[in-house]
């Protein structure tokens, strides 16, 4: 693990006091049978989830990302109850999700990016109707929620469509809609965002931001797309292998995956790449690319650019310049890398 | 923040800022719980089915007819015998009646169970298992087919003519057996479809193999036992109890013998044994759940 503390990590709320979801050294293990040859078949284990400890804080909206492969669904569902741990201990809201799942699931909404909770046949509107029923949610709270879904997310053209003729897109509102109608005070998120357009996509996010917000919803997303995460979550947890490879703010990420932004410089003519050397601490900045008068120079993304900016100022000839903010992606693509075996 | 995990607010409670229950959850009977989810879920299939009336209409009368030609077929039987093994027509339609009655209530009640294995395969179990009612009910009443009580009609009219035209010695027990051996037929039967569906857990064609005990149980019943060979008549009474369900009460409502070598008060025994294979084929279910592991994607 590289850092379980850096930065912003749930700010205010007092993080480890009241850690609403807990895990601690949580596992799970599949047993696969592989072909190995005409009828012989090996047994091997698969470590989808391999020794995961984190505490979320009551209100947190915290990002679960990682390659694929790395276990995030698997958590997800131990954390729903769908499946049991082989190891650790796992807690949400006090409860133990798979010895009492259905008396979590009045407390917990669920949107799987990749399958629909709602009924297929059955037009939007119903399968609203039936969660009405079968939450028990009272009466004036489910209108309130239903029209609120429906206005923020755009259904009301949806409702009398049966849900398998829906686009991904609408279906993927409907079934958040269908996860937040019995007010759960924890909604997990596995890509939501999967297969959006650009403005579905603007509309979630904007959703469920004024949803923890408002109503203090405590929300764990799994995501390919880090704008969801730059956008949503203050802090993020990074996974790989099952394994928690980074706990805490999205800028802290930077800094651990040693992340350099770029000063793009042009010169009044082509010269040769510069170089600073400043007394005793190595160079400020290391030239990446020369394309005529233009230079492009990496430097550390935690360091000021100022002081680089006035040496070469005062040692070149500087027309113009520009800083580029590091590419979070790349930052990622670099930590998944390097803990690829 | 207050400690939230037992809160019980009022009906409309009001909510503190993060996000405590609106309202609160109650522990009630699971059994309960999972008799009204399937009522709701039900209710639902129902209503939308009624939808599409015309082709609701004629999807039971098809099923009607279906079924109806099994009973043809023992019909045409015995326009070239005068009895099947010592049976005559309408002893034999009382069988028939009280056996397709009892699998047909089954069906129509459970028969959305042979889908499961393929809801395990493909994961989609996953969402019914975030929901806050009993897997099974959900499993049970999924596309709960209303066209299905085709089978239970066909049943009935066979029956009421079995007892229109057999001339029985009716007593108090006898006329409280009819009741009572349809519906612990339809539990025993029941209990089956559920075990079946706990094998499919595990094994891929495990609906086949319920299929046999479930559809091939109710033809089979179908018939006098004399018909059988002793050990076939053995292994359903004892090992899979269908005989409970069909054979021996109503051989005891036609005051005849069992082949098996039974004491007559065996014939009452049937809800108490529909009632403990229900409860195994119950734990059965239980165990199979457990063993879910969802799928990669
Ligand atoms: N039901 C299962 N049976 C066997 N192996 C499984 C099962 N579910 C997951 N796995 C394995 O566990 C590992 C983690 O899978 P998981 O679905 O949690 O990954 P993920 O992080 O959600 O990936 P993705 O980004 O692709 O969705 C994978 O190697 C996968 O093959
Ligand atoms: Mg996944």
């Amino acid at each position: 693990m590289l850092d379980t503390s850096v930065g912003a990590a749930g700010e205010g709320t007092g993080v480890g006091h009241d850690g609403f979801i807990t895990l601690d050294g949580v596992e799970k293990v599949f047993q696969v049978r592989r072909k190995a040859g005409l009828l012989r078949r090996e047994r091997h284990e698969v470590r989808a989830v391999d020794g995961i400890s984190f505490q979320v804080a009551r209100g947190e909206m915290v990002g679960y990302i990682g390659p694929n492969g790395a276990g995030k669904s698997t958590t997800i569902k131990m954390l729903t109850g769908i499946l049991t741990p082989s190891g650790g201990r796992l807690r949400v809201a006090g409860i133990d999700p798979s010895r009492e799942r259905t008396r979590l699931a009045h407390r917990i909404g669920v949107v799987f990016g990749q399958r629909t909770t709602l009924w297929w046949d059955l037009p939007l509107r119903d399968s609203y109707r039936l969660m009405h029923r079968m939450y028990r949610i009272p009466d004036r709270r489910y209108q309130e929620n239903l029209d609120r879904c429906v206005e923020l997310l755009d259904l009301g053209e949806l409702l009398d469509v049966p849900v398998r003729q829906l686009s991904l897109g609408q279906r993927m509102r409907g079934d958040i809609a269908a996860a937040l109608l019995h007010d759960p005070e924890v909604l997990y998120l596995d890509e939501p965002t999967i297969g959006l357009d650009v403005i579905s996509k603007a509309k979630v996010r904007q959703f469920l931001k004024e949803l923890n917000a408002e109503r203090g919803t405590t929300v764990l997303l799994t995501t390919h797309d880090l704008t969801d995460i730059e956008q949503l979550c203050r802090r993020v947890m990074v996974i790989d292998h099952g394994r928690l490879m980074y706990d805490g703010s999205l800028a802290g990420l930077h800094e651990v995956g040693e992340s350099e932004r770029m000063l793009v410089v042009d010169l009044e003519r082509e010269l040769p790449a510069i170089s600073l050397e400043s007394e005793g601490a190595g160079p400020l900045a290391r030239v990446v690319k020369v394309e005529g008068p233009r230079q492009w120079l990496a430097f550390p993304a935690s360091a000021s650019a100022a002081p680089l900016v006035a040496r070469i100022a005062a040692e070149y000839p500087l027309m113009d310049l520009s800083v580029r903010e590091p590419d979070i992606e790349a930052v990622i693509a670099r930590m998944y890398e390097a803990a690829a075996p | 923040m207050a400690e939230t995990v037992a809160v019980r607010p009022g009906p409309e409670g009001s909510r503190e800022p993060g996000g405590s229950a609106y309202f609160a959850y109650e522990e009630r009977p699971r059994v309960l719980e999972g008799l009204r989810a399937y009522g709701l879920i039900v209710g639902m299939w129902v209503r939308s089915t009624m939808a599409y009336r015309a082709s609701f209409v004629m999807t039971t009368f098809g099923n009607l007819a279906a079924t109806a030609f099994d009973f043809l077929t023992i019909v045409l039987m015995f326009t070239h015998v005068d009895a099947l093994g010592g049976y005559t027509l309408p002893e034999v339609a009382l069988l028939y009646g009280v056996s397709a009655t009892a699998f047909g209530l089954c069906d129509l009640l459970l028969g959305s169970m042979e889908r499961l294995g393929r809801r395990v395969r493909d994961g989609t179990l996953d969402t019914l298992l975030v929901r806050p009612v009993p897997v099974l009910a959900q499993v049970a009443a999924d596309r709960f087919a209303l066209r299905r009580i085709g089978r239970i009609l066909q049943g009935l009219a066979v029956l009421v003519y079995a007892l229109a035209t057999l001339d029985i010695a009716w007593t108090p027990l006898k006329v409280a057996m009819l009741p009572v051996m349809v519906i612990s037929g339809a539990a025993v039967f029941g209990a089956v479809f559920v075990a079946g569906a706990a094998f499919q857990f595990v094994a891929q064609d495990a609906s086949q193999v319920q299929s046999a005990f479930t559809y091939g149980g109710a033809t089979l019943l179908q018939y006098p036992p004399t018909i059988f060979a002793k050990d076939l008549v053995r292994g359903v009474t004892f090992v899979v109890p269908l005989a409970f369900v069909s054979w021996l009460p109503t051989l005891y409502v036609l005051d005849r013998d069992y082949p098996l070598d039974l004491p007559q008060w065996v014939a009452f025994l049937a809800p108490v044994v529909a009632v403990a294979v229900g409860a195994l084929a119950g734990l059965a279910w239980r165990a199979a759940l457990r063993t879910y592991r969802s799928t990669g994607s």
